[in-house]
């Protein structure tokens, strides 16, 4: 009976399976048997005791994995790729599927001494170093070291004609050939989907593909492979039905003329692994994936406090300031100070050595330190010295995941101590309301987690209710400093306060700042029956109050005077009196005196009479 | 090796590779089908080379063997492949481009169109 090849094909592969395993089977048993015969008695008791008390106190551990060294990748699978399992990468095209895999090798080279096999079935290897260097990947000197092969594959269909059976040891030769010449432990097959293009059979491609995974697992290398995406499936010719160890999405898509790229875990069996979308990036450094979600609501909290650049507002925090690591979102109308005041804080804070990192997305650096200037704060000196650093950007350069991925990275390569965005209303350009608060959400857990302290300035419109924050993110924040331009007769001028800050006793007296040459100062409040003076009219109520003041000390002074002159009277008749007290007495004491002395006389001179008498 | 324009191709020097992985039925299958077709079209003006690609593994990358058994046409100009077992002689014929020879004692009939 003649069977079509495809199925004879079938046939043949589970046949040799079958043979391959019985086969395995046979020899282990025999293995097995000749164990017992020849060890000693003793031993065996031995050993199945052993065997016996090891598996309850064995501790069981996941799936091995291969880390890849793309930052953000490795967190999200908890540990990296299934070690000696294939990987399936899917995406369109130009979501940087080689990207991910050449990065793989060139890492794996590179910082895990892991050499790599590329087989590349799409582009030359001279085409892939290329690519790869503008990523600061040199290719070349890892082919040359023997840390990574990098074998094309070319498949021409009109070169090839099909006249009857054959399978693709070919390519499991050279696969062997190349993975056994450098040990390699990780392979990239991009994109073995060529396969299907270029051979006309394929019942006999599928088989042999089924095969090559098999036989991948036996060699126990990493594999990564990518696959184009289909049109209802997650790769066009169903590559997954044979891969289906770890799976992993790349998306690139278009929303509101702002591109975004995402990864997704689709599955990843034996392991725990984050579900969701993470946006990823790719610049210089190659890919990065954010690990966003990854973060909870449990970070280290201290109770450190952090100055705010102006002294009198530090008193109105609870008398020492920001505590560190908290946020803190500064609102106002247009030109109520905003910036100024976060200046403030960017200037102290960098006064005392720490760092700072500005991200401004309306204003230049240049402008920012030329106008601060003004204001007395030389934010050029800080500059220079590398403690403050700007990044000025428009919203609309990248999606809002790219900001945050952007972010991430400036804020882990520069570690700063605190963090000032100015404004965050800007990033409605990008994006709704939900999805900005979702960005600030992490970007705030992430700061938290750091310790930094950051400062969100919000861009409030004109004639809205001031304490409605336009994105919605006040609840956020740990302290809302609350900046509104007060209207008085003829002038404006410019007030704050805390509506809000947790965790201490803050002021709750609305305070007039005005903007000097030597800095942000906080006026004295001349507070009336219901309102708090600003202005011209606090200057006239301050010169009323002065005036006021003056007249009582007047009046204190007149009757000080009186009661001062009463008692100077009243003392010089207690002199005079106390002198004719004197006089009495010395008169009294003098007449007793001389009275005594009249009877002393009287005495003896009768004394001397009798004995002049010689009467006695 | 004489490298003249071919007006009669089945003169030519006929430079022919057989790439095969071991001992396999295909392997043996492609072998004598492919002794058998060049006794019967190219007798005496080709040249066989077979080439074990389990012995020397760097030789598939020379031609892009990613088949086995598969057949390389080196001469004449162009290279061409052909993967199976060349079980199939017509196919064989056309992926060679070969004028298959006519069986002896046929009779040539001006008005018959040549293969």
């Amino acid at each position: 009976m003649v069977y079509p090849t495809a199925f004879q094909s079938y046939i043949t592969n589970q046949q040799e399976r079958h043979r391959k395993k019985t086969f395995r089977e046979e020899r282990v048993a025999f293995l097995r048997k000749l164990e017992v015969d020849f060890l000693p008695p003793n031993a065996i008791d031995k050993k199945e005791n052993s065997m016996q008390t090891q598996s309850p106190t064995k501790k069981l551990t996941g799936i091995a994995k291969c880390p890849t060294g793309i930052r953000g990748l490795d967190e999200i699978t908890d540990g990296g790729l299934p070690k000696g399992r294939p990987t399936l990468i899917c995406g369109a095209a130009g979501c940087g599927k080689t990207l991910l895999a050449t990065e793989f090798i060139v890492r794996g080279a590179g910082e895990f001494n892991e050499p790599g096999v590329f087989m590349a079935f799409e582009e030359t290897g001279k085409e892939l170093a290329d690519n790869v260097a503008s990523l600061g990947f040199d290719l070349a000197s890892l082919i040359r070291h023997k840390k990574v092969v990098v074998d094309h594959v070319r498949i021409e269909r009109s070169e090839i004609e099909e006249t009857g059976e054959y399978d693709l040891e070919g390519l499991f030769i050279r696969l062997g050939a190349a993975i056994d010449g450098i040990g390699a432990k990780r392979v990239v097959l991009d994109s073995i989907e060529e396969l299907f293009a270029g051979l006309p059979n394929q019942a006999i491609v599928r088989s042999e593909l089924r095969r090559l995974f098999l036989w991948l697992k036996d060699k126990g290398v990493t594999a990564v492979i990518t696959g184009e995406q289909g049109e209802k499936t997650l790769t066009r010719h169903g590559l997954e039905e044979y891969i289906s160890d770890c799976v992993i999405f790349l998306d690139h898509r278009v929303n509101n003329q702002i591109a975004t790229r995402r990864l997704r875990i689709v599955k990843y069996r034996g392991s725990a692994h984050g579900t969701n979308e993470y946006p990823t990036l790719i610049d210089q450094q190659g890919l990065s994936v954010l690990p966003i979600s990854s973060l909870g609501l449990n970070y280290p909290v201290s109770s450190e406090r952090v100055s705010s650049g102006i002294p009198r507002l530090d008193t109105m925090l609870g008398g020492k300031g920001y505590f560190k690591g908290s946020s803190i979102l500064l609102s106002g109308t247009a030109g109520s100070g905003k910036t100024s005041i976060a200046s403030a804080f960017a200037n102290s804070v960098c006064q005392s050595g720490g760092r700072c990192l500005y991200w401004s997305s309306e204003e230049s650096p240049g402008q920012i330190v030329r106008d601060m200037a003004s204001i007395g704060f030389d934010l050029d000196r800080h500059v220079r010295k590398n403690l403050l650093r700007f990044h000025s950007i428009r919203p609309t350069l990248y999606g809002l995941e790219n900001h945050l991925v952007v972010l991430h990275k400036m804020v882990t390569e520069f570690r700063p101590d605190a963090l000032i965005m100015d404004p965050i209303t800007n990033l409605t350009a990008v994006g709704n309301d939900a999805e900005i608060k979702g960005m600030l959400t992490r970007v705030i857990d992430f700061l938290k987690n750091e310790g930094i302290t950051a400062i969100f300035t919000s861009l409030t419109a004109g004639g809205t209710i001031l304490e409605q924050s336009e994105v919605g993110v006040s609840s956020l924040m740990d302290a809302w400093l609350l900046l509104s331009m007060v209207q008085s007769a003829s002038e404006r001028n410019r007030v704050l306060y805390l509506l809000k800050s947790r965790g201490m006793d803050h002021s709750n007296q609305m305070r007039e700042f005005v903007l000097t040459g030597n800095g942000i100062e906080l006026v004295d409040v001349y507070a009336g029956l219901d309102t708090v003076y600003t202005g011209a009219a606090r200057l006239s109520q301050k010169a009323r109050d002065e005036a006021e003041a003056l007249a009582r000390r007047q009046a204190e002074d007149r009757r000080q005077r009186d009661l001062d002159m009463e008692r100077r009277s009243l003392q010089t008749q207690l002199d005079a009196l106390q002198t004719r007290l004197a006089n009495i007495t010395a008169e009294q004491e003098l007449g007793l005196s001389q009275e005594k002395l009249r009877d002393d006389a009287d005495q003896r001179t009768e004394s001397q009479m009798a004995r002049a008498r010689k009467a006695d | 090796m004489s490298k003249r324009k071919a007006q009669q191709p089945e003169n030519d020097r006929w430079q022919l590779r057989l790439y095969v992985a071991g001992q396999t039925p295909k392997s043996i299958a492609a072998m004598s089908n492919l002794k058998r077709l060049c006794e019967t079209h190219m007798a005496g003006h080709y040249e066989i080379e077979v080439i074990d690609l389990l012995k020397n593994p760097k030789l598939a990358a020379g031609d892009q063997i990613l088949a086995i058994p598969t057949l390389v046409r080196k001469l004449p100009a162009p290279v061409k492949k052909i993967i199976g077992d060349l079980s199939d002689e017509v196919r064989t014929l056309v992926g060679l481009d070969v004028r298959p020879a006519q069986p002896p004692g046929a009779i040539r009939d001006s008005k018959v169109m040549d293969l």
